[in-house]
């Protein structure tokens, strides 16, 4: 027994030892599809991500971006933060991938193949702002359980694949229709394959429209395996959660989809507010839909030292779920009074808008900047934190970063 | 996909590899074994030897403590550790344990979400051990409604 015992670790550091001597050598790994089964321990170079991003957790994998990693216009993979409820599929072969579309509504039960998908449909692209619903957790006082994400689970990438919508209307949508779900082929923490590690969905209204997605594409390329090869579903301004990555079948359903993650608290705020701490019960807590006004400083890095008498241009995005920002502004006087700066119209509908200013500071000393962007609706994001909830959402207090001028 | 053959040649070379490491570990562990026992008059030691030295060297490996710190998991060293490891490290990384910070009634109620929706199993009276680990060493701090900036960076901007 103990002899088996001594084996099997003697077998398992020297596994170690021959991947790494693979790696050094093997030209051919990189070509191929990055064994992700393996669990390399280095998360930068298995994931291709900036040195600088914050790794959260590392079973299941959760990494976040910090605020100046995220200045593209465009979100390229090395930024873009990484959730996930299970473990990544281990077996993800393109040429053999597909998608079912079935539920109650569902007038014909129908199954695609990706080639299908590519060349039966129509592509579209667009740039799409993708937000983790549980972005800025950390700050909740009570604490809320969970990844405690700060500023960086939010991405803009392009992303190219065809409309989830005509994929519907080409298996046939029944008229008692209400809500889609997707199930992907993510594996359960617990190992156990009767259960799904997450299967969310969206009404109807947001899955016919325009810019929702099963994108086969990231940025031009393939998609990298962690954030969903070869299918991923994309709902811009919706929780990220919405955005199933490793999609291989969508349900229409006849009521709201009751998967994984779509119960209880989770992905769902109290729907009348409620004091901090406060205990809510399951019914009373209804699904997160758009999400709120936001916006981040990606330009200057915060902890920024400038000379006196210097001009500080100030960039970074916003965005605002379903709705637009109308108005962006800064304050480098802890919010008495307000500045605007200029503000780009969306690329397309649902993208994040950049934003820009110049400050001029009026003496030496420690500076916040502080953003704060406005919606469409006249909403704008807070400067303390919005309405406490038991699983720490939606917090899109403003962003502050930390300057002295010398 | 052209990666698949790629992936499945890959993994044919390394259990081949595999099985030549682990050849030559033997031989090397084997003549180290026999090197050192020719040096001494006790043969009948022999086995007795090579599962303590192996036992030793791996357990230490494992739940190597380094400044108080559990290397393997990340862990404060202190009562009730290893309980949490054996416990709660299996399905999730303790990272998801010490990133947060809760009172002893949202703990229970975690482990209540796990045992419901997890897989977790039945902790028994380690549940107990596990929860005062965790409030004694991960203590919940209060943050009120928007902290100061800290761990700020400071560096002198070239533009």
């Amino acid at each position: 027994m103990k002899r088996r015992e001594f084996i099997k670790k003697a077998a398992l550091s020297s596994f170690a030892t021959v991947i790494g001597t693979e790696i050094v050598f093997g030209s051919r790994l990189m070509k191929g599809v990055i064994p992700l089964a393996m669990q390399d321990p280095d998360p930068f170079a298995l994931f291709k991500k900036d040195k600088g991003m914050i790794v959260l957790n590392d079973k299941p994998w959760n990494i976040e971006a910090r605020a100046h990693l995220l200045d593209d216009k465009v979100t390229p993979n090395s930024s873009m933060f990484i959730r996930n409820n299970g473990k990544v599929p281990e077996e993800l072969v393109a040429s053999e991938w597909t998608l079912t579309i079935d539920g109650e509504s569902v007038k014909t039960k129908k199954t695609y193949t990706l080639a299908d998908l590519k060349s039966k449909f129509q592509h579209h692209t667009y740039q799409l702002a993708v937000e983790c619903g549980g972005n800025g957790r950390k700050e909740f006082d009570p604490p809320a359980k969970g990844n405690q994400w700060g500023v960086g689970a939010i991405h803009c990438a392009s992303w190219t694949g065809v409309r989830l919508r005509d994929l519907l209307k080409d298996a046939g949508i029944k008229s008692d229709a209400v809500y889609i779900g997707f199930h992907a082929a993510d594996v359960h923490l617990s190992g156990d394959n009767k259960k799904e590690p997450i299967s969310r969905g969206c009404p109807m209204s947001k899955a016919l429209q325009d810019e929702t997605i099963l994108a086969f594409k990231m940025n031009g390329e393939n998609i990298p395996e962690i954030h969903g090869h070869p299918l991923r579903l994309v709902a811009g301004g919706w929780p990220a959660s919405v955005s199933g990555k490793w999609v291989n079948r969508i349900s229409i359903r006849n009521k709201v989809h009751d998967g994984n993650k779509m119960d209880g608290k989770s992905y769902r705020v109290p729907c009348k507010p409620v004091a901090p701490g406060e205990k809510v019960k399951d019914e009373d807590m209804c699904i997160i839909e758009s999400m709120p006004v936001k916006s981040l400083i990606t330009y200057p890095r915060s902890g920024a030292m400038l000379s006196k008498g210097k001009t500080l241009r100030i960039r970074g995005h916003a965005w605002a779920g379903e709705l637009e920002v109308a108005k962006m502004e800064y304050s480098i006087d802890f919010g008495s009074t307000w500045n605007t700066c200029s503000i780009e119209k969306p690329v397309n509908r649902l993208a994040w808008q950049h934003f820009a200013a110049e400050i001029k500071f009026p003496k030496i000393g420690y500076y916040e900047v502080w953003a704060r962007a406005t919606d469409s609706n006249g909403e704008a994001q807070p400067m303390i934190l919005p309405g406490w909830n038991p699983k720490g959402y939606l917090n899109n207090s403003c962003h502050r970063i930390a300057l002295k001028v010398k | 996909m052209e990666g698949d053959t790629h992936k499945k040649k890959l993994v044919n070379r390394m259990v081949r590899l595999l099985q030549l490491v682990v050849v030559l570990l033997f031989v090397v562990i084997g003549s180290l074994i026999f090197f050192v026992n020719s040096n001494s008059m006790n043969s009948s030691s022999k086995p007795a030897e090579i599962i303590s030295a192996t036992e030793v060297v791996n357990d230490g490996d494992l739940d190597k403590i380094e400044n108080g710190v559990h290397v393997r998991t990340g862990l404060l060293d202190a009562e009730g550790m290893m309980t949490v490891v054996n416990n709660c490290t299996n399905c999730h990384s303790a990272k998801l344990i010490t990133q947060n910070r809760m009172s002893a009634e949202q703990w229970n109620e975690t482990i209540k979400w796990m045992q419901e929706t997890q897989n977790l199993w039945d902790l028994g009276a380690n549940q107990e051990i596990i929860v005062k680990y965790l409030t004694t060493n991960y203590p919940y701090k209060k943050k009120g409604r928007r902290p100061i900036l800290t761990d700020i960076d400071w560096y002198d901007l070239e533009d």
